[in-house]
């Protein structure tokens, strides 16, 4: 059994479950917690959170933040890579995280360049 | 000890990865993390391109609220987000019994594993039909509107109410066709005669000149001054008559990859695109599931003397759910 050892904290230790199928059921939990929390918020869109930060409302960014807290502890409890050595770790994350980090600045970049193109044209695309 | 040590199978084969174990992982294991990146940059390719689209149309983009607004068994009732929830924690669900039917593979307790396998491989057809079901009222459409000849859409509300929509069956009547038409039926499935849709684009200036209390919506987004939420822009009355007589191109009834009748046909090519793609993998993860489902039923892994099979499988299961995760929040949320 020693090879199947998991690490059974959560919340940087803050939550400690005594089984592993219990923290499947903890972590289920509070994966519904966080969609129901942006189901609710995009359902309501309370208009406080209508204001801008860096071109994108709070809102979207409660959603994107939201959804990398989900994808974590998707990867790090459902697929086991709080369980793995910390090189295989590094090598799919880190790999993917700056791959898609850089993809994602360029296309925004470029998209919103190009609206700005159309915006100020001479001639009006809207006919 | 030697049973403690995880069989793969591939013991003694030149393709299995030999006996070193870098990283602590089984070949195995390892090539299915390396899959899982590459598919995850393809589908972060996929959906970098949606929000260079987006960016790029940021102030004509549908509203996911307004288009995914359906849920079983409640007609005509406005539900967004609901069904899509649903569908969320469907997935959620299956990739919970997917993670039991893995740690009961720890444990060698195959009655567990065949139970929580069979679990994961109905939530993943229920979640394959939900698609099929979302999309379906995607392509079929709610309103139909008009289609201009910058190939902008123009809807139809109230004038005394914006938030109402006006669906063209409601004001626009069927005049006389002078020509038959010719389908399927007549064994013709890829040409037709003429017309397409239900309503010619006369048809529809005439009832809309005929109904003064409907007023035209556009594709242009704007923000409210007073809560700072996007709206769409809603012509007035006299400046409708005007763009929909000068402009009005086409009838648009229902989505496809040319037209699309809430806005953008981009934003329609990406649905289907990305939603196709997604839902493809969840359909190839029940196929896989089902094949090591039935090996676990054989006892192929008890022979074995270990379940890493339902491990690498459940990784793969798992990766549909995070992509889910992203598609859920930047199709419908943001």
């Amino acid at each position: 059994m020693a090879e199947h050892a998991h690490k059974l904290e959560i919340f940087r230790g803050l939550v400690k479950f005594k089984s592993n199928t219990q923290k499947i059921w903890g972590v289920l939990i509070f994966l519904s917690i966080v969609t129901i929390i942006e189901v609710a918020l995009g359902y309501i869109k309370p208009d406080i959170l209508n204001g801008k930060f860096l071109a994108l409302k709070w809102l979207n960014w409660i959603f994107i933040i939201l959804t990398l807290v989900k994808a974590y502890y998707i990867t790090w409890d459902f697929m086991h890579m709080r369980d793995e050595v910390s090189g295989l770790r590094r090598a799919v994350v880190w790999t993917g995280v700056f791959l898609i980090i850089y993809l994602i600045a360029i296309l925004l970049v470029e998209g919103d360049y190009i609206y700005e193109v159309y915006k100020n044209a001479a001639v009006s695309f809207d006919f | 000890m030697e049973t403690a040590v995880a069989t793969t199978g591939t013991e003694g084969q030149k393709w299995g990865g030999g006996d070193a174990k870098p990283l602590n992982a089984s070949y195995g294991k390892m090539m299915m993390w390396f899959f899982i990146l590459s598919d995850a940059l393809t589908f972060s390719g996929f959906l970098a391109a949606y929000g260079f689209s987006r960016f790029k149309f940021i102030e004509e983009w549908p509203i996911a609220d307004e288009v995914f607004n359906h849920f079983p068994f409640l007609h005509g009732v406005d539900a967004p987000m609901f069904y899509v929830a649903l569908m969320t924690f469907i997935l959620i669900g299956s990739s919970v019994t997917m993670v039991l039917a893995v740690d009961a593979g720890h444990h060698m307790d195959k009655k567990k594993v065949s139970l929580y396998m069979l679990l994961t491989i109905i939530g993943g057809f229920i979640f394959v039909g939900s698609q099929a079901w979302e999309w379906a009222n995607f392509i079929n459409g709610e309103y139909g509107a008009v289609q201009t000849n910058g190939g902008k859409i123009l809807q139809f509300v109230k004038v005394d109410d914006h938030k109402k929509r006006v669906g063209l069956d409601e004001f626009v009547t069927v005049g006389p066709r002078d020509a038959e038409f010719l389908g399927n039926s007549e064994g013709i499935w890829y040409e037709s005669s003429g017309y397409q849709g239900t309503y010619t684009i006369e048809e529809v200036k005439n009832a809309f000149k005929a109904n003064p209390d409907i007023t035209i919506r556009t594709q242009q987004l704007i923000e409210n001054p007073e809560t700072g939420a996007s709206e769409k822009l809603v012509l007035s009355r006299e400046e409708a008559l005007i763009k929909l007589e000068k402009d009005g191109k086409a009838v648009v009834e229902g989505a496809n990859l040319t037209v699309n009748e809430y806005g953008a046909p981009l934003f329609a090519d990406f649905f289907f695109f990305i939603t196709g793609f997604h839902g493809f993998h969840v359909f190839s993860g029940v196929m896989i599931n089902l094949v090591i489902f039935f090996n676990v039923l054989l006892g192929t892994y008890e022979r074995r003397k270990s379940y890493e099979m339902v491990e690498k499988v459940g990784l793969y299961w798992h990766f549909v759910d995070l992509v889910w995760v992203f598609v859920f929040t930047f199709f419908y949320l943001v």
